[in-house]
């Protein structure tokens, strides 16, 4: 898990989901993934900043973008490419493909397709946290788009109300699938309108992992402390089309082009150049381990048997019942 | 609607209860047996349930375990997915099943869905009871008889009873399910009362149960239709017609075996539903009979069901919309012939 301290670690993560990312969109193409597939590339900050800042039975409620929070979070690479290419390897055996990523052993609860769906399911995995006396901290993960939804509001308010340990972690990319923001919100300061439940809520720059984990660190360091639940926007972009479907004909590209100049990897990597943490030879380096770990997590996953068909009505309801 | 009738189970005791007193009873036992059960809803604490169900239970248990819940359906639904997910056991009331349709995608997309999307990772051991139904002049929006939709659904169970015993023990044996399970519960029979054993418990959820034994018509029935046609029968009785009356109990697994056999007794089919004719939950029952049982038959099936009008608030119009013992009665003659 990318929960180490050094900023070094924050980039390998990042790194290691962009990588991962351009690789689906090959396999992609090449019709080994199939469905709906939503990429997280621009965004990885978000992934790699709130994730580390978790802890490792801390609970992460996703969405569907959720391959970068997936990785983040540990589930190894060969089970996420496995899923989505639908093998029984996979960490959901197939059954969830790229929008459906579930691994219980580290507390990763999804992988929800129906924006805003996974955010009550988060207060209530805190609701149980608080009923049977644990620390642990539930992170929500969502889209601004999911802000419109009244499951957000409904679920804020009662986090709110009942002072649970929640972080809502509003990953704020400007646009809910096709339209933008400020064409389906009244009001688009996100941070003003969650705070407005009673919850301590921050706008972060969501292009810089270290400030993302920073206000992570806060917010979870916060509820944890029984100081209720909190709101993270967390502001950034996504520099692909909402899904692999999308033709993209509605943003402009000096605005595109624009926060590509902010591009969180190569972002950090100039921090790092900087300090001199991560040398020219160093990211080389770096750069041909990920390839590896990537090609080798590709033949692992091509490798993984599909479910048979005679266990096509498995998993509906408990083994050994109806 | 009259009390119902209960078949004794053997044994000295019993008591004069109310359904209410039972589902009571029921949640009673239920959070002082397990300290990971709590109840989550609307008005469920401090008012004591909106049908006086909880009535007590605040006081008894406390405001952690008897939590009273915004108006926010999908909010707290979700908040019990999550809550049965993460290690304890929520019972959910939603106060009338037309206001569940808020919280439909969370019952659907998320309870029903989790464990098949996740592999088999994640299980949702929640119980979620829904008031359901006519009978008290509500009108439109708060009368309907909706578990047939939550039926069609895989990963739910769907149960919905329509005795005094099982609507003290469904809910034990809910609370042992490790899938979602809804308890319809009638809003007609609350306020009625029959004979309960003084040991009544857990009740099996998966076998439809024959209410009463017969030999010329097997005439099928659940949840709030089940005391009208008990007093058909009674009635059939009286003009020389035996009818045997099958309580599903369950909508979800449906036991079609019960049913297929009854009918190889009886030769004659007859559903009541207090839903829809059209989709309504007897329509998968008929067409189990026609797949299983066909030959058996010896006359066409009567189906007696809901009006397709939104239920009426007038107290006639409502009656008329609804399944009466009378009809119950003229279906069966004429399934007899």
């Amino acid at each position: 898990m990318s929960g180490a301290d050094d900023p070094l670690a924050l980039f390998t993560t990042m790194l290691r989901v962009r990588r991962f990312e351009e690789r689906c969109v090959e396999l992609y193409s090449a019709a080994a993934i199939r469905g709906f597939m939503h990429l997280c590339i621009g965004e990885e900050a978000v992934a790699a900043g709130v994730i580390g800042a978790l802890a490792a039975d801390d609970a992460v409620v996703s969405t569907y973008r959720e391959h970068g929070h997936a990785l983040a979070r540990g589930i190894p690479m060969p089970s996420v490419f496995a899923e989505m290419f639908g093998r029984v390897t996979g960490c959901s055996r197939g059954r969830g493909g790229s929008m459906h990523l579930f691994d219980a052993s580290r507390r990763f609860y999804g992988g929800n397709a129906i924006v805003a769906g996974g955010i009550p399911v988060a207060v209530g995995l805190a609701l149980a946290d608080r009923l049977l006396h644990r620390s642990h901290v539930s992170a929500c993960l969502f889209g601004d788009g999911a802000v419109a939804e009244g499951e957000f509001h409904e679920s804020l308010n009662l986090a709110a109300l009942w002072h649970l340990p929640v972080v809502f972690c509003c990953e704020n990319n400007q646009y809910a699938m096709g339209t933008s923001l400020a064409r389906t919100h009244a009001e688009t300061d996100l941070a003003l309108r969650a705070g407005s439940y009673g919850l301590r809520s921050w706008s972060v720059d969501g292009m810089d992992a270290v400030a993302v984990r920073a206000a992570t660190r806060l917010a979870v360091d916060t509820a944890r402390a029984g100081g209720g639940p909190c709101f993270l926007e967390l502001r950034t972009y996504r520099f692909r089309a909402h899904s692999m479907y999308d033709a993209d004909r509605y943003r402009e590209r000096a605005e595109i082009d624009a926060w590509l100049e902010r591009d969180p990897v190569e972002r950090l990597a100039a921090v790092l150049a900087a300090d001199g943490t991560l040398d020219e030879p160093g990211r080389t380096a770096l750069e041909e381990a990920v390839t590896r770990e990537i090609d080798e997590a590709v033949g692992l996953a091509e490798a993984g048997p599909p479910e048979p068909v005679a266990d096509l009505s498995r998993y509906v309801t408990a083994e050994a019942g109806r | 609607m009259t009390a119902t009738p209960v078949r004794a189970p053997d044994g000295p005791a019993t008591t004069t209860v109310t359904f209410r007193d039972a589902f009571r009873a029921g949640l009673r036992e239920a959070l002082a047996g397990d300290e990971r059960v709590f109840l989550m809803g609307e008005d469920v604490g401090r008012y004591g349930g909106c049908f006086a169900v909880s009535q007590g239970l605040l006081e008894e248990f406390g405001e952690e375990r008897v939590r009273d819940a915004p108006l926010s359906e999908s909010a707290f639904v979700g908040a019990g997915i999550g809550a049965a997910i993460g290690g304890t056991l929520p019972i959910v009331e939603i106060m009338t099943v037309n206001f569940a349709l808020l919280a439909l995608d969370q019952i659907v997309n998320n309870a029903a869905t989790l464990r098949h999307m996740s592999g088999g990772q994640l299980g949702v051991p929640l119980v979620v009871r829904i008031p359901t139904g006519p009978g008290r002049q509500l009108a439109a929006q708060h009368s309907h008889t909706l578990e047939g939709w939550f039926a069609h659904v895989p990963g739910l169970r769907v149960v919905t009873p329509a005795t005094l015993a099982d609507a003290r023990g469904m809910l034990a044996t809910a609370l042992l399910d490790p899938d979602p399970v809804l308890v319809f519960e009638q809003i007609g029979l609350y306020g009625t009362s029959g004979e309960l054993a003084t040991d009544a418990g857990p009740v099996d959820l998966d076998r439809a149960a024959v209410r009463r034994a017969g030999t010329d018509a097997t005439v099928v029935a659940y949840g709030g239709s089940l005391a009208p046609v008990l007093a058909a029968a009674e009635q059939l009785a009286g003009r020389g017609v035996s009818a045997e009356v099958v309580d599903l109990r369950a909508l979800r697994p449906l036991d079609t075996d019960t049913v297929v056999e009854s009918v190889a007794r009886t030769h004659r089919l007859v559903v009541v539903d207090n839903a829809w004719r059209s989709g309504g939950p007897m329509a998968e029952v008929v067409a189990r009979v026609a797949e299983q049982a066909l030959d058996e038959l010896d006359a066409p099936v009567e189906r007696v069901a809901a009006v397709e009008v939104p239920v009426p608030y007038p107290r006639h119009l409502e009656e008329a919309a609804l399944p009466q013992a009378s009809d119950v009665v003229a279906a069966t003659l004429r399934a007899v012939g």
